[in-house]
């Protein structure tokens, strides 16, 4: 047990410090999160009237794609150099060691995304309350959308056009997401409470956490034994 | 019962019973289906409410009844690929993924040919419209997935994987587009709500149906064939099959 969790530890700290050299590809997702919401002022409406009630939807959408994009470097430098073979051949569970490169992956993008939620929220005119609401939700939510897409990265790993197909069979999945993460910040709005949808997202995020690894363990063992 | 189950496995074994197997399910899905839809659309009684426009229940519930259980077959068959890696559990998914896709898109066209009349619009954003939707992108993830693996071992079991991750979704998806739906608008329509069918309404629809199951298992015994020819394109059985022309 020990010997896991200091492995998981050490996975996720390499994660972190190689992705951390590489820090452009850590800003192209938060420079895409913020291209995806100015799109919706300029394409839809700059008015207070849409934007207030649409915002909450508009930066979940945003942040959706944006963790998306970002998947596919989940585990494809891994794959290109041969490291995701070596943590195979480690002695510790393989679903372990995907749980913890999906919290490095999750920190490394869906965290900054929280961050920077705030700051477009108030762009979009959400009201205070509404900010605070959707960054709890998108703290809860995004490490949903990171290990669910740790799966279909794993699959699409090693295939020429993955990208398309990542987002084909990814994005059916992410709706229940979606789904509670937008209608409670909409409920905020109205002022209703929203302890009990924010549970029905934690209980996401538990099933996520507990399932998710275990999937895209075998995912992995499929598309490395193609290689 | 395991003889059976491994015999199951044996593409040649599979050839011969399916092709046993086919006429029946065919002529005899054909007569029901035919007779149900007969039935329905020119004997039936008209609906209280809707006249005459309710009649293409008699297509629109069967093809819905069964896109929704194609998904559910495929995943069993997906758990005894990755169990037993069986390869004709393998050939039933990649078969009959399109014509779930199919009969999904069909129930979600005969749905908005239905709602134009009845609602007075092609789609409403209704929570079960909205899964048949997500049902069918569903399988088209499977489709594409399938197509872009070559090595087909690996392709059977990653979309095996993902067959069994969509169905593990299934409900909570189902769930929380009821949900959206509630919170955004009152169920002003809904497809559950039908009044208590008369028998010699639902008799037909039983009978399309059933039909229709027969129809699809004939295509799928039909699609499973072509794909075990390619596949065992190399053995002497699929050899001598050809040389004999094609017949058993």
């Amino acid at each position: 047990m020990g010997s896991d969790l200091s492995a998981m530890k050490a996975v996720m700290l390499r994660d972190i410090k190689t992705s951390l050299r590489q820090p452009q590809d850590l800003l192209n997702p938060l420079l895409f999160f913020i291209l995806v919401v100015m799109l919706f002022p300029l394409g839809v409406s700059p008015e207070v009237e849409f934007l207030q009630p649409a915002g909450g939807g508009i930066l979940w959408v945003a942040a959706l794609l944006s963790v998306l994009l970002s998947l596919d470097h989940l585990f494809r430098h891994d794959f290109d150099d041969g490291t995701l073979e070596q943590l195979m051949l480690q002695p510790q569970p393989l679903f372990l060691l995907v749980l913890a490169k999906s919290i490095a992956h999750w920190l490394l993008t869906g965290l900054p995304l929280v961050v920077l939620t705030p700051l477009l929220a108030v762009m979009v005119h959400l009201e205070g309350n509404s900010i605070g609401v959707l960054c709890l939700t998108l703290l809860i939510g995004t490490p949903v959308l990171s290990l669910i897409g740790a799966i279909g990265a794993a699959l699409t790993l090693g295939l020429r056009s993955a990208g398309v197909l990542l987002s084909l069979m990814i994005i059916p999945l992410y709706i229940p997401v979606l789904i509670f993460g937008t209608g409670t910040v909409m409920a905020a709005a109205e002022g209703a409470a929203v302890a009990g949808q924010l549970a029905l997202m934690g209980a996401f995020l538990a099933l996520a956490l507990t399932l998710a690894p275990f999937a895209a363990a075998a995912a992995l063992r499929i598309s490395l034994s193609n290689g | 019962m395991w003889q059976i189950f491994h015999k199951l496995g044996s593409p040649k074994w599979f050839y011969g019973i399916a092709s046993r197997l086919m006429p029946w399910l065919l002529w005899v899905g054909v007569a029901l289906f035919i007779a149900g839809v007969i039935w329905g659309l020119a004997f039936a009684p008209p609906e209280r409410l809707q006249g005459n426009s309710y009649r293409i229940i008699y297509i629109h519930v069967p093809a819905a009844f069964l896109a929704q259980s194609v998904y559910v077959m495929m995943a069993v068959a997906a758990v005894v690929t990755l169990v037993w890696r069986m390869k004709l559990a393998d050939v039933f998914v990649k078969s009959v993924a399109p014509i779930g896709a199919l009969l999904t898109f069909l129930a979600l066209f005969t749905g908005a040919v239905w709602g134009k009349p009845t609602w007075g619009t092609w789609w409403v954003w209704d929570a079960r419209l909205t899964s048949m939707l997500i049902l069918m992108l569903l399988y088209a993830g499977a489709i594409a997935l399938g197509r872009a693996i070559q090595d087909e071992k690996s392709s059977a079991r990653a979309v095996a994987v993902l067959v069994l991750v969509g169905v593990v979704n299934i409900p909570i998806i189902q769930y929380s587009v009821e949900w959206w739906n509630t919170l955004h608008q009152p169920s002003t329509f809904k497809l559950t709500e039908k009044p208590k069918m008369a028998s010699e309404m639902w008799v037909p629809l039983l009978m399309a149906i059933l039909g229709l199951y027969m129809l699809f298992g004939w295509l799928a015994c039909l699609r499973m064939q072509t794909e075990v020819l390619v596949r065992e394109g190399r053995t002497r059985w699929v050899k001598e099959l050809i040389q004999q022309g094609g017949t058993r």
